[in-house]
């Protein structure tokens, strides 16, 4: 099955982001297809590759990071969110791309599902 | 539909919502802070028991666990599943909605 | 529409129902705001888009809303622009408007007031639902 995926929040004041990248990890796991991620509202600064989390937590950028360039899965940082906080493509982490809320519509239209996760 | 709560009852209207507007028949998955509503004798596990019979509820078992809710007796008829299970229920339900 | 030609693969071009859930009230969080920048990119695709208003969401279209002191844009008129992009199904639930001492009178929109056993039905009926 193909799913589309959307992340509301960043990475480190909300939980979204952590669930999301387990709820894609499994998915990936059973066979499915993730058509793409979709980051929107402070959900873009899951793509600031800038950020530094102290040694011993989770790095999400990284981790999602990862997934779009190992795994091959089309992450999309929403630039009107993006701009709006900074969120440029030289401060990019490797995997993601920046694009329009366009695509959130077409990831709808194309995936089976769409599963939400924010604040 | 699988409708899928992440706010704990107590802070937010989320599952108060969910409830009012899930239509029966449907599956309820709590995730993130909305785990704690599953633990049995909680004030809103009693607006869950209530509706048991018209939905099928799900809790997130990481999120039980790393809210140290592990060894909490839960409400009588919620399934823990895990990622996986998580990912099957969207599968097998056709449209899944998220009460931010 | 052409360039949204790729969306119309081999077939028939696909319409979902799309319907977006606004459960907060503007200002003191951007999702409103964001939420009503997603519906207006929506309507170029062709969608069968519908919108929700309930819980604190009602706010967003309650009238004379005046932003002046807070410094921040009023952006409720925009909200009766949406029926230029062909954006008509706006629901509001029953409920929530009386829970919070307002009716349809009060709203910038006419919108569809329904109790929620009837949103219910039009929910469960939905392909793709967006909510922030």
């Amino acid at each position: 099955m193909k799913f589309g995926i959307l992340v509301n929040e960043g990475p480190f004041t909300h939980q979204a982001s952590d669930s999301a990248y387990r709820f894609v990890l499994a998915a990936l796991e059973k066979g499915h297809e993730i058509y793409r991620v979709f980051f929107y509202h402070d959900g873009v600064n899951n793509a600031n590759k800038l950020s530094e989390p102290q040694s011993d937590d989770r790095d999400l950028v990284k981790l999602w990071s990862a997934l779009g360039t190992e795994r091959e899965i089309d992450l999309v940082v929403c630039v009107a969110a993006a701009l709006r906080r900074g969120v440029k493509d030289d401060i990019l982490a490797e995997g993601f791309r920046i694009s329009g809320l366009g695509q959130l519509i077409e990831a709808g239209v194309e995936s089976d599902r769409l599963v939400v996760f924010g604040d | 539909m699988l409708h899928i709560v992440n706010k704990s009852p107590f802070e937010r209207n989320g599952l108060k919502s969910c409830l009012r507007l899930a239509k029966p028949g449907s599956a309820i998955l709590l995730i993130e802070d909305a785990a704690v509503a599953a633990v049995a004798g909680s004030a809103p596990a009693k607006d869950i028991a209530a509706r048991m019979g018209d939905f099928s509820f799900y809790v997130l078992g990481p999120d039980i666990d790393a809210r140290g809710l592990g060894d909490k007796e839960l409400v009588d008829g919620i399934k823990v599943v895990d990622y996986g299970g998580f990912v099957d229920l969207t599968v097998e339900q056709d449209t899944c909605q998220s009460w931010l | 529409m052409d360039d949204f030609d790729e969306f119309d693969g081999d077939g028939p071009e696909v319409v979902k129902r799309f319907m977006y859930v606004n459960r907060r009230a503007p200002y003191g969080t951007v999702y409103a705001l964001e939420c009503l920048e997603t519906i207006l990119i929506a309507a170029a695709f062709e969608q069968d888009v519908s919108v929700v208003f309930m819980d604190d969401g009602v706010y967003q279209l309650k009238k004379d809303q005046d932003t002046a002191a807070i410094g921040m844009k009023n952006f409720s008129p925009t909200y009766r622009a949406l029926e230029g992009y062909e954006v008509e199904k706006l629901y509001v639930e029953k409920e929530s408007l009386e829970e919070r001492g307002l009716t349809a009178e009060d709203l910038v929109v006419p919108v569809k007031v329904l109790n929620s056993a009837e949103l219910q039905e039009i929910m469960a009926a939905q392909d793709v639902v967006l909510s922030s």
